[in-house]
């Protein structure tokens, strides 16, 4: 088998107004081709209106083994959150 | 689904006891497993070996009915097969992107179907002798795929899991084309109701082999169920299959070629459901292990498709590396 045919991440926004979602991945060999490719096979029944590629090779992506220090720590930081706080009765629009 | 970049990742893990517990636990509680997640090598084999197998059957599947595009009665019928052959071609790519997830490569996959080392489902080694094949195919076979695949997208993996609710979504139409082929047919005249009736004959049989063999016989099961892969067993799953399938036979005035089905207000749990004759698991691995000549003619169009695109693989490469070594200069 010759060269391996790069792998793309595809981003599909669902309309206007909403962020572009990823919905999986293909190979291609340039941008253009991608994004064609991507249209053929992840918007065939009006799944959105615009893509994005991305080779994924050039995406970083944080460690699993480090989700608990990454991101367990707002979990201890209820000040963070509104409910932390009280607010006395009567009082509107807090 | 994800990067190469992510793949890169060793994901392998030290197999403590606390390490599969605690998989385990995961699993248990219902949580996805994602790429870059430590797991044990049994369960990345598992998958890999499933969606590997997955992916070669929604390619292979194209065959079988693609041989009737051009032959279609109808442009309505012509175009509606169209899609569905297309759709299958896609579930092939989401499926290769899901266990490429895994750390194996999309060209190590085909180059194993097409080496003939990789099994697909022994359904697509049967011949579509006529049109009502085509409706056959989409009542029984993507009906029997559609129950497997149902619970698949609760499957503990989550680029799997999330490449079956796609899939899912599309197949529902596949169904309903076939069955309305059937419609059509069995309200037509009498050589539209035997063609009919012989496409039922031939399909029905292979379509109760899809679900695999019985659970007590079925070797990978058990640890798939508790690893939350599978969620039903085979035979559950065929036992919904025959009873939803058999009023559907009754309302095209068909006959299911099995003397032996019948009510059986035992099944179900006592809520009732058909008993059915015993499987030919003969042919079953007979024809799952390639032999015959329709499954010489699958492997012998997948090479030629694959060997007669290669110019289009290697002028994409050639085109995209001359474009950057243009843009290299001018930078
Ligand atoms: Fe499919
Ligand atoms: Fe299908």
């Amino acid at each position: 088998m010759t060269d391996l045919m790069p792998i793309w991440e595809v981003f599909v926004r669902p309309r206007n107004g909403l962020a572009h979602k990823h919905v999986g991945s293909l190979h291609a060999g340039d941008e253009e081709l991608a994004l064609q490719a991507a249209r053929d096979v992840y918007t065939r029944r009006n799944e959105g209106n615009s893509i994005w590629v991305v080779r994924s090779e050039h995406i970083a992506a944080s460690d699993p083994d480090r989700a608990a220090e990454n991101f367990q720590p707002s979990a201890d930081k209820v000040y963070r959150h509104p409910t932390f706080y009280s607010v006395p009765d009567g009082v509107e629009n807090l | 689904m994800y990067s190469q970049g992510l793949l890169k990742q060793d994901t392998a893990a030290v197999e403590s006891e606390e390490f599969l517990a605690a998989f385990q636990d995961r699993i248990d509680a219902e949580e996805k497993i994602e790429p870059n997640d430590r797991m044990p090598a049994a369960y990345r084999k598992t998958l890999v070996r499933q969606i590997g197998q997955h992916a070669h059957s929604e390619i292979v599947g194209m065959l079988p009915e693609g041989n009737w595009i051009t032959r279609a009665p109808t442009l309505k019928r012509k175009a509606a097969l169209l899609a569905k052959v297309q759709d299958e071609g896609g579930h092939g790519l989401y499926l290769y992107a899901a266990a490429e997830t895994l750390g194996v490569s999309r060209e190590k996959m085909t180059g194993e179907l097409l080496a003939g080392t990789a099994k697909y489902s022994s359904i697509f080694n049967y011949p579509t002798l006529s049109w009502a094949d085509i409706g056959a195919i989409g009542w029984l076979v993507d009906g029997a795929a559609i129950m497997n695949q149902i619970p698949l997208c609760r499957c503990s993996y989550g680029p799997y899991a999330r490449a079956m609710i796609r899939i899912c979504r599309e197949e529902s139409f596949h169904q309903r084309q076939g069955f309305e082929i059937m419609t059509r047919l069995s309200q037509g005249s009498s050589e539209q109701k035997s063609m009919a009736q012989d496409a039922l004959d031939r399909w029905w049989w292979p379509s109760l082999m899809m679900f695999g063999p019985h659970d007590a016989a079925s070797r990978h099961s058990e640890q798939s169920m508790k690893w939350k892969i599978k969620r039903f067993t085979n035979d559950s799953l065929r036992q919904k299959f025959i009873d939803a399938i058999v009023p559907q036979a009754e309302y095209l005035q068909l006959k299911i070629p099995d003397p032996e089905l019948k009510w059986d207000p035992e099944r179900n749990d006592g809520a009732g459901g058909y008993a059915h004759g015993p499987i030919d698991w003969d042919e079953f691995r007979r024809v799952l292990k390639g032999q015959g000549p329709m499954a010489r003619e699958r492997l012998r169009a997948r090479r030629e498709a694959w060997e007669t695109g290669a110019w289009v693989r290697e002028a994409a490469l050639a085109h995209a590396d001359k474009r950057d070594r243009q843009r290299a200069q001018v930078a």
